[in-house]
């Protein structure tokens, strides 16, 4: 099996919402696939589609080589699934509902449980009750990786840890990763994003807009370029690619495609350059870049 | 003050969530003692039927402990015996819960945490709070005072009456904003409230049934509404021993309110096992640990409940034997002796009762999934049906195990009281578990709800409603038979009379089962609420 989880043109209403709007994504069995998208874009109720708690309207989905809905109960000996607020039963300790939901889901490992605990210095024997957020994501990260799953669905699982807890998280995902467990990893936390996955799916409106690898994104956002010149530069404006020109003197400032950038920066140094800064795209403009312009309601890339 | 600061917007506030809550039972109130004083004046209007029933307070014990002592023998009086100690609870049951809700549910919620870092005081919730109840039951005192003045009760007393109860209810509300600040969970406030109000309701019963120890009754708040002594001739400075303990409690609640920090309360809770005992591995496990405490409640009730039933039997020929108009209503409701009708008839009630177990647990099911805690079990190997079964069980079994026990207990009681337990018993647990098949059928319809409407479920609270006003008013309207018919109670056969059929209990039992079938049917098929 290639592929872990296949949607295609998934279509989901809440009454007059249209949450998903014919949504595809694709993710390949062993890798980390980022999910990303800003709030409403579709991202829980894409999950819980997956997890079969929601029915989709119309468009096909297959996880594992099943069928979500219909094969719910058997996918889910293969799964582990947090959510980005994890609920709990306020009566019961958080050692007790780590037990039941690895039990429930068919076992956990008793020895990766206990290591588990002492990573994330979770107190066990606390009543859920008396967690704080960031305790009860434990809980439910915890229950989640003592799991010997084959699919990891991961809706915003850190909000509320602490940075110390949210690197062993990452490194947790590596080795889980590199055991060969597929991830899928819905997060605001681009660090995260960037350290952790080899492909993402960004979607809005219950769209899909983008996927690939970070390096295959990067190429379709822009380099910002100042530099100093010897002379007046004319003519760039009319070089395709270059946006926001502005010139002041002997001074250039500009953004330019990075697929265009070999030929704008050759136009540049044919009027001598003495100095010049050049700023790669960060994930943070890409992405903005993604989330904004709801106007447009397309790509802007 | 600035501890006080923002007391009025949350008095708003509360105000607003409950402009549904409050004025229901407040109307709850108004329309139990508007019926039954308009009903009282006919029942014991004469010297001789007012006779009879103090002589009966006099030698059965039961009715001591249930209603307390009698103070005067007009009409008015007895009035004021019959239902100033069960109303009394139940405005200080409504009084306590409010209070709760709006302090120690808040911060239980976490939502007061936020509502707190704005202008508002350490002290503007507790007081806010009890500013609303108290209003509420000063609201209540004054339309109790109308309408019984309006129903031709003599003035002072209905004033008296009135009192009574708002007192009752602000001192239990009190008593909430206290047991508020000692707890870390609102149902541990509520349940430690609610045991106070139990315990002194217990201690005016020994204090009123026992000669050698009646100043008990001093010691209880349930008590001292009676010892206001509502038309017959009224001691008013109770109501100031009601005020003074008010502001005992008051004024402790308020300094543990002002010494603790936000969120915590007096009592840690202890911590849980670090991990899961063996047997917590399945749904129904996890359905037994969160039913459990409920279960076990409500077992508790239903031996209060028998016995009582029970002790009341004995004594019911010589009540009701001697009352025509009473014997006629009761006579309306079955054939058989008196007391055969009797257990019949308070077999009915007590399965009307079963069923608001039955459905609290089969709406379990939904406060489980709105509250996001359904979603990790099933995401898990966890099938739904199994899920929903898991609970499933507790309002299907559970209403049988309470009938048995309430049975058990009031065969017992009657049957030790005339020397014929094992026969008693057997016709007891009989006739009460004969009803089981017209809970279920509520259980099932409950089940339906939530299977295919479950923003509605409520509904299942309305149908329980409607099935208790037609059992108790429908034979005294006389309303036709297939207005009666669409209750299942209607159709439990009487176990006195000789023609038992058990026909109608296997279509009972028939349709449960449908219906049951098409709930689980239905959540299989629809979407999980998704909103916390």
């Amino acid at each position: 099996m290639d592929t872990a989880i296949s949607v295609s043109g998934v279509h989901k209403r809440f009454g007059r919402t249209h949450a998903l709007d014919g949504l595809d994504l694709s993710v390949a069995t062993g890798e980390v696939h980022g999910f990303l998208g800003p709030n409403g874009a579709g991202k829980s109720t894409t999950i819980r589609v997956l997890l079969g708690l929601l029915r989709a309207d119309s468009g096909t989905a297959t996880l594992l080589g099943g069928d979500p809905w219909r094969d719910a109960t058997t996918l889910h000996r293969r799964l582990a699934y947090v959510s980005g607020d994890v609920t709990l039963w306020p009566g019961l300790s958080g050692g007790e509902i780590i037990d039941l939901l690895g039990r429930l889901r068919g076992g956990l490992n008793k020895k990766r449980r206990d290591e588990l605990v002492e990573r994330f210095e979770l107190d066990p024997r606390k009543k859920a009750r008396t967690y704080s957020k960031g305790n009860r994501q434990k809980v439910g990260l915890i229950a989640a990786l003592a799991s010997d799953v084959e699919l990891l669905l991961l809706d915003e699982p850190t909000s509320g840890l602490d940075p110390l807890m949210e690197a062993i998280f990452q490194d947790c995902i590596k080795e889980e990763s590199q055991s060969g467990r597929t991830v899928l990893l819905s997060s605001h936390i681009l660090a995260e994003v960037e350290s952790l996955c080899d492909r993402v799916s960004i979607i809005r409106n219950g769209k899909t807009v983008e996927t690939g690898t970070l390096s295959e994104l990067r190429h379709l956002t822009r380099t910002s370029i100042a530099a100093e010149l010897a002379s007046a530069p004319t003519g760039l404006e009319s070089l395709s690619g270059v946006h926001d020109l502005a010139v002041d003197g002997n001074n250039v400032k500009f953004e330019v495609d990075t697929h265009e950038l070999d030929a704008a920066l050759k136009a540049v140094t044919s009027f001598g350059v003495r100095s010049l800064t050049s700023q790669p795209p960060t994930l943070e403009e890409l992405f903005l870049r993604h989330y904004e312009d709801e106007l447009n309601g397309g790509r802007t890339a | 003050m600035t501890a006080l600061a923002g007391t009025g917007s949350l008095i708003r506030l509360a105000l607003r969530r409950d402009r549904w809550l409050l004025p229901i039972w407040l109307l709850l109130f108004i329309v139990i003692v508007q019926s039954s004083a308009s009903a009282w004046g006919a029942l014991y209007d004469t010297p001789e039927e007012r006779a009879s029933i103090i002589g009966q307070i006099g030698t059965n014990p039961t009715f001591k402990a249930l209603y307390g002592v009698n103070y005067g023998d007009s009409a008015d009086a007895l009035f004021a015996w019959r239902y100033g100690a069960t109303i009394g609870v139940f405005v200080a049951l409504m009084s306590l819960l409010i209070v709760t809700r709006h302090t120690r549910a808040e911060e239980e919620s976490g939502r007061l945490e936020l509502v707190s870092a704005g202008v508002v005081g350490r002290l503007a919730p507790l007081t806010s709070s009890l500013i609303v109840v108290y209003g509420a039951n000063i609201v209540l005192a004054a339309a109790v005072t109308g309408i019984l003045t309006g129903a031709g009760f003599e003035g002072a007393g209905s004033l008296a009456f009135g009192l009574g109860l708002a007192l009752s209810g602000i001192l239990f509300a009190t008593i909430a904003g206290l047991t508020s600040q000692v707890t870390e969970s609102a149902r541990f406030a509520n349940a430690l409230a609610g045991i106070v109000l139990g315990a002194t309701y217990l201690l005016r019963a020994l204090g009123d049934t026992s000669e050698g120890v009646g100043w008990l009754s001093w010691f209880s708040p349930t008590g001292w509404s009676a010892r206001l002594k509502p038309f017959a001739g009224e001691q008013w400075w109770v109501a100031g021993l009601f005020l003074g303990v008010t502001l005992v409690f008051g004024v402790v609640a308020y300094v543990l309110n002002l010494r603790r920090d936000f969120g915590a309360g007096l009592v840690a809770p202890k911590p849980g096992p670090a991990r899961a005992s063996a047997s917590l591995s399945t749904p129904l496990a996890l359905a037994w640990r969160l039913q459990r405490g409920l279960l076990y409640g409500w077992i508790a009730g239903f031996v209060f409940l028998g016995a009582i039933f029970g002790g009341v039997a004995n004594g019911i020929n010589d009540i009701f034997g001697s009352n025509p108009e009473m014997e006629e209503v009761i006579r309306k409701l079955g054939q058989g002796t008196l007391v055969e009708v009797y257990m019949d008839l308070v077999m009915g009630m007590v399965a009307l009762i079963a069923s608001v177990y039955s459905i609290q647990a089969a709406l379990r099911l939904r406060s489980e999934e709105t509250g996001l805690l359904a979603e990790p079990v099933l995401a898990t190997a966890v099938g739904r049906v199994k899920w929903a079964v898991s609970h499933l069980v507790f309002a299907v079994l559970g209403p049988a195990l309470l009938l048995l026990v309430g049975g058990t207990v009031m065969g017992l009681i009657y049957g030790l009281a005339i020397d014929d337990v094992s026969g008693q018993v057997g016709t007891s647990v009989r006739s009460s578990l004969v009803q089981l098949p017209a809970v279920w059928v509520l259980t099932g319809f409950a089940l339906l709800l939530f299977g295919f409407l479950p923003r509605l479920i409520a509904a299942a609270w309305a149908a329980l409603v409607v099935f208790v006003l037609l059992g108790q008013l429908g034979p005294i309207l006389e309303l036709s038979q297939g207005a009666m018919d669409v209750s299942p109670f209607t159709h439990i056969p009487r176990t006195g009379g000789e023609a038992f059929t058990a026909t109608p209990l296997i279509w009972l039992v028939g349709i449960s089962v449908v219906l049951c079938a098409a709930g689980l049917y239905g959540f299989r098929r629809r979407d999980l609420a998704t909103a916390g």
